[in-house]
């Protein structure tokens, strides 16, 4: 099984404990071996399981490790917990010991697939993508090589400026007004034909890219292969470096190519935003709308 | 401004909506004078095309007089009068090159939809879904006209609107489907479906040297203006049992040289195998009703080309791929590279060697057009092509 089938399996059981235990707690003490009444404190535990079972089946498929990482500190506060209940002399140890048991036993599930769902989720992510542009190496690589042209096609990059003949500076917008930043050099640097650049030390999220140019065997085109990775970062910047590159990379490289592509050729970018329709502007929802069909 | 708005199935409404602007250096607005409804037009009518949303401006035939000009169109200026190709083409990119407009790479805005459903994207159209660009269409009083400098040809004065509007698509999309027929001289071609885009097709087959036309539909009115109008020899498809089996007999047993289902989509069909395809369509598990079509690829001659200007938009069943394999047949199709045919389509009509007018039968305000509609999917009253008018 995929870590992460098992992580939407693991978040299935804290719903159904969850459930049980807010509504339930009476029964549910008696069944693990709890003879006083705890009612208060069972019923938390079952918010907390819900919660970390509702993150776990609505968090997106690469954002999964916090949820799961948080059912691991449950499961350390619930063996806290049982371990506590040895002490007084009306519970019944056995059904404890029993509970104590089957606990340690999902909590070493949870570690395990927390830890794999970690590495899975960090691990550097890379897309390529080709396009035919009808322009020639020289005159593309020209463009490319001032990276402060890069916004006027890449949408969600908010400004690059050049700090010296190699670095610069990139400022891109995540959601919500968030900015997520990096500083970037050339490594590698072949006139009309390639360019290679990495993020430096200290930046928000460690990225690099590479773009060549061919020409075509039609001799009139230019072949552009682009090869972008980035490691994805964890905690709160990671959801927003997530939300910045969209559920599917891929497609946002290929149309920040398209856009490329048409600005090269067009002078252009052909778009219908602020076009008039029969519909209130604010009604539109059209690029959500767009992006849906697109993720289907 | 008024324009007419898809609102649903079944549904147009003329609404209140504000004015086009220049969005990008190469527009054009334009003040349309005259623009058309299609038989395309009543594939989103009926809801058959899929990403059409709510308020969409309609309507891909257009003309009219250009009212301000982007920075970057330096062809036009203010008071030319223009036909807009239904296309919208860059002029730059491998197709357009290649003078394949409709194929443009550039101009789709949503080329990532059509490339999920498709594999590769088409150009952008005016009013035809957000698929191919989700671009407002020309049944308004005025419109945006992406890549003016490429698109629009100008018309002196002289011709009436109605004389040249049908360069913007029908025209031709009837002589690309002849024209992909590759007629040689006395050739027997025949077309299914005598709405508009027949009957361009059967004028122009004659134009490139066919020696025979035998139309098919099942509307009297239709047939007779394919007759008398397009001179080709006419089946009533509700008159005989088998299409083919007539066009057998009338070529010796052969079959046409070519076919043409200027049909699409919407194609009413018989028998067992009609009502299967309207039963899948209905339930949206196949998208397209492919009764013509299959009547094409039977009829024709071994070897012979099947041309297809009638749109479709996804899957079929029951296309009869071993009749095309086994018999060497052709197929040729496509949304019609419209730019390439306007200059010497112009030149025609001011030769006098056709006056596409001939096909108009109803003139409307804009303002009626939801009645419009219904008249030309309904073929009420006669309808085979109704020009509307803004303004009025
Ligand atoms: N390729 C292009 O660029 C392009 C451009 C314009 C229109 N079109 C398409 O061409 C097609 C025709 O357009 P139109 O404006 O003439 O539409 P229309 O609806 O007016 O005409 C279709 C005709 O086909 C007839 N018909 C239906 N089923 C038939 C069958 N099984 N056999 C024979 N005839 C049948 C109908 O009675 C009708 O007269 C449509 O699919 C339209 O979308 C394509
Ligand atoms: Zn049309
Ligand atoms: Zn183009």
């Amino acid at each position: 099984m995929k870590q992460q089938d098992l992580a939407r399996a693991l978040g299935w059981f804290s719903i159904g404990l969850g459930v049980a235990e807010l509504l339930a707690p009476r029964k549910f003490e008696k069944a693990i071996g709890v003879r006083k009444n705890h009612n208060g404190l069972t019923r938390s535990y079952g918010l907390r399981e819900l919660t970390a079972g509702i993150g776990l089946l609505a968090a997106d498929e690469k954002k999964l490790s916090p949820w799961m990482w948080s059912r691991v500190a449950g499961d350390v506060l619930d063996l806290a917990s049982l371990g506590s209940g040895f002490s007084s002399e009306r519970n019944h140890k056995g059904k404890l010991a029993l509970a104590s048991a089957a606990v340690l036993g999902v909590t070493v599930a949870d570690i395990l697939c927390s830890v794999q769902l970690t590495k899975e989720e960090t691990e550097p992510t890379s897309v390529r993508r080709a396009v035919s542009i009808r322009k020639s190496p020289q005159e593309l690589y020209q463009f490319w090589r001032n990276f402060e042209n890069l916004p006027r096609f890449m949408y969600h990059l908010e400004a690059v400026t050049v700090t010296d003949g190699t670095r610069s500076h990139w400022v891109a917008k995540g959601p919500a007004k968030t900015k997520v930043e990096w500083d970037a050099e050339i490594i590698d640097d072949e006139p009309n034909h390639l360019i290679a650049w990495q993020s430096l030390p200290g930046s928000d999220v460690e990225n690099w890219g590479t773009i060549r140019f061919d020409p075509a065997q039609n001799g009139k085109e230019t072949i552009v292969h682009v090869e972008l990775g980035y490691i994805p970062p964890g905690g709160a910047l990671g959801a927003i470096v997530a939300k910045l590159f969209g559920e599917a990379p891929e497609q946002q490289i290929k149309d920040d190519l398209r856009h490329f592509k048409q600005l090269m050729e067009t002078g252009e970018i052909p778009t219908t935003e602020g076009q008039s329709a029969g519909r209130a502007k604010s009604a539109t929802k059209y690029e959500s709308y767009v992006r849906d069909l697109v993720s289907a | 401004m008024k324009a007419n708005c898809w609102c649903g199935i079944g549904e147009v409404q003329v609404m209140d909506v504000p004015d086009p602007e220049i969005i990008n250096p190469r527009d054009a607005i334009v003040k349309i004078t005259s623009t058309a409804i299609c038989g395309s037009d009543l594939h989103l009518f009926d809801g058959y095309v899929p990403t059409m949303q709510k308020g969409d401006i309609l309507g891909h035939e257009f003309m009219g007089e250009i009212v301000e000009t982007g920075r970057n169109v330096k062809n036009l200026k203010v008071g030319d009068r223009v036909v807009v190709p239904f296309p919208i083409a860059c002029g730059n990119c491998y197709f357009c090159d290649k003078q394949m407009f409709s194929l443009c790479e550039n101009s789709n805005p949503n080329a990532s939809i059509a490339e999920k459903m498709w594999g590769h994207s088409p150009c952008g159209i005016f009013g035809y879904s957000h698929m191919t660009g989700g671009y407002a269409g020309g049944q308004a009083e005025y419109a945006r006209v992406p890549f003016a400098d490429i698109g629009p040809i100008k018309i002196e004065n002289g011709l009436t609107d109605e004389q040249v509007l049908f360069l913007s698509d029908i025209f031709p999309t009837g002589y690309m489907a002849a024209e992909q027929c590759n007629i040689q001289p006395g050739d027997t071609i025949a077309v299914w479906g005598c709405g508009p885009v027949g009957q361009f097709t059967i004028k122009s087959a004659w134009m490139l040297g066919a020696g025979r036309v035998i139309a098919i539909d099942e509307i009297p009115e239709r047939l007779r203006m394919a007759k008398e109008q397009g001179r080709a020899e006419i089946i009533d498809r509700n008159e005989v049992d088998s299409v083919a089996e007539v066009l057998n007999e009338m070529t010796g047993g052969r079959g046409p040289d070519a076919t043409i289902d200027a049909v699409g989509m919407e194609a009413s069909g018989h028998g067992l195998l009609g009502t299967y395809d309207r039963i899948k369509q209905a339930m949206r598990m196949e998208t397209d009703r492919i009764s013509a079509l299959r009547e094409c690829i039977m009829s024709c001659r071994n070897g012979g080309t099947v041309s297809i200007p009638g749109v479709y938009g996804g899957f079929v069943d029951k296309m009869p791929l071993g009749s095309i394999m086994n018999r060497s047949l052709t197929i040729k199709t496509g949304q019609t590279h419209v730019h390439r045919y306007l200059r010497p389509l112009l030149e025609r009509i001011k030769k006098g060697d056709i006056d596409p007018s001939f096909v108009i039968t109803h003139t409307m305000p804009l303002t009626d057009a939801p009645e419009g509609y219904k008249m030309f999917r309904d073929h009420d009253d006669e309808c085979i092509k109704i020009v509307l008018k803004p303004g009025r």
